[in-house]
């Protein structure tokens, strides 16, 4: 571990914070994920395997096997049945959760939605992998891209240790009485789910009362006060129930820094909606999420150490999007590059967009870059590249490609 | 005014004051869900020809046709109710009952309606 930034996030945990840490292992993002399965102990799980998300749900399943949680553990034969079983457990007010990929979580589509619209704080790791077709098994952000209007919070995590503590986080940012939403954790296939990398685990009662239990506004086993859940609503009231949920996507917003801040109280990491990296002065920046995020780094810190202004800026909360914080940190660098890592054919991709929006009448170029598509990889030395290109400001508009032959 | 048209007037609520995620913690509400404003076509019973023999008591799929226990005779038909799907004037076996077109009523109830 060279990397000045990961030091205090895998092999070492600062001082004083120990006293809330169980150990640090070696662990792959999917791994680290059933680990923290493991310590929030879910009421149910119900899952199906798909590659690269099966080892966290394989794990998990060990650990029902072996007597680790109490969860009750349902292997269905299919995506869409695993988020409808998650959705009944969920509204019967169980703490439940599930995980998935790419056409696992297209094939899930129909009741994701249904999901945020009953309101149900179903956690949900996704391992981003590319939609089909070609099919293809390897990283870029179409799957999760694909839901970003599908009415749940999504995070998005650079490396191992940032998943499992985003899974924790997830649980009390869904189950908040104001918020009520779903929560999807970002997590690169393969790059990051099957690299193996130290993680600092907390000690499982610390995440147990950091959790605490679930208290559910309705729920279908309270005889006393029944209620129906996922009844239809015509247009005399189906319009009041969706502004409900842009309203709880406001209250995320409102919350998610005191939840993060209790986490950070716990774990001695930060967690802010966005993170800067070297950006106070920077001339250039790069905008990205999940692991190209730490690839990222190193370049900065390498170009830093020659003099030149470049930094990061890496987006872990991309629904809800707080634009005006977003506005407020880029607004005085003069170069920005957006790194998408999948398409919205047609139009402006996904990161892009949003960062257009946020910054509509500032000085700053804002460039668009798509890369990585179907894993393919990002090299330092292409990252390097951009960066020259954004210090000189000699970048075309329009979409602009990375590591890809013309 | 028929209880329908008060149904359309009643006062909705806004999204602040509404169960979230569309609940409905409410018991009954199927109740004041007056289907009879769906109805197009209205079904006219001839009591001189209705035989009770309850046929269409049976096939509605709505149970908008009543049977009173200590009268057992067939009921009125529950206009709030009855989405005029035609079926009882279908399954009767004496012609019995017409279908007629809803316009020409009005808002007003046949003599051999039920009332609510």
């Amino acid at each position: 571990m060279t990397k000045k930034n990961s030091k205090s996030k895998t092999e070492f945990v600062k001082p004083s914070f120990a006293k809330h840490y169980e150990t640090t292992k070696p662990l792959s993002g999917a791994y680290a994920v059933s680990e923290a399965m493991r310590q929030i102990d879910p009421d149910v799980v119900a899952a199906y395997p798909i590659t690269p998300q099966t080892p966290i749900v394989e794990r998990f399943s060990q650990f029902v096997a072996d007597g680790k949680v109490k969860t009750e553990f349902v292997p269905v034969e299919s995506e869409h049945s695993a988020m409808s079983a998650v959705v009944g457990a969920s509204a019967a007010g169980a703490r439940a959760m599930t995980a998935t990929s790419s056409v696992g979580l297209a094939l899930m589509f129909e009741v994701v939605n249904a999901a945020s619209g009953m309101r149900l704080p179903i956690v949900m790791p996704v391992v981003n992998r590319a939609l089909s077709s070609p099919i293809n098994i390897h990283c870029d952000h179409s799957d999760t891209m694909a839901c970003r209007d599908a009415g749940w919070i999504q995070l998005y995590s650079e490396n191992p240790q940032e998943a499992y503590e985003h899974t924790i986080l997830a649980i009390r940012l869904a189950e908040h009485k104001d918020i009520q939403l779903p929560v999807m954790i970002a997590q690169d296939g393969f790059i990051t789910s099957h690299a193996v990398e130290n993680v600092s685990l907390l000690k499982d009662k610390v995440v147990r009362k950091f959790i605490g239990k679930r208290k559910p506004i309705h729920s279908l086993l309270l005889s006393k006060k029944p209620v129906t859940f996922g009844a239809l609503e015509l247009p005399d009231y189906f319009f009041e129930t969706k502004r409900q949920q842009q309203y709880a996507m406001e209250m995320a917003l409102k919350h998610y820094d005191n939840i993060a801040k209790e986490l950070s109280e716990l774990t001695g990491n930060n967690y802010p909606m966005f993170e800067q990296y070297r950006l106070g002065d920077a001339e250039a920046a790069l905008i990205a999420l999940n692991s190209s995020a730490g690839t990222i780094k190193k370049v900065v810190d390498e170009m830093r150490k020659e003099g030149k202004k470049v930094g990061l800026l890496k987006i872990r909360l991309f629904r809800p999007f707080n634009y005006s914080q977003v506005s407020t940190l880029l607004r005085k660098i003069p170069n920005i590059g957006v790194l998408d890592r999948s398409y919205s054919f047609g139009a402006n991709p996904p990161v892009y967009s949003e960062i257009l929006s946020a910054l509509p009448s500032s000085k700053s170029n804002v460039f668009s870059f798509v890369y990585g598509l179907g894993g393919r990889e990002l090299y330092e030395s292409q990252i390097r590249e951009t960066f020259e290109k954004l210090l000189k400001g000699k970048i075309k508009k329009g979409i602009n490609h990375i590591g890809l032959r013309e | 005014m028929s209880s329908i048209s008060k149904h359309r007037k009643e006062k909705k609520k806004g999204w602040k004051d509404i169960p979230i995620g569309g609940a409905i913690t409410e018991q009954k509400t199927s109740l004041k869900n007056k289907t009879g404003s769906w109805r197009a076509i209205r079904p006219v019973l001839n009591p001189k020809k209705c035989t009770q023999c309850m046929m269409c008591v049976y096939y509605c799929p709505e149970n908008s046709i009543h049977i009173d226990n200590d009268n057992p005779e067939r009921g009125g038909i529950d206009l709030d109710y009855c989405k005029g799907c035609g079926l009882c004037a279908n399954v009767c076996p004496v012609n019995a009952i017409t279908m007629e077109e809803e316009s020409v009523f009005g808002n007003k109830k046949g003599k051999n309606d039920k009332e609510k």
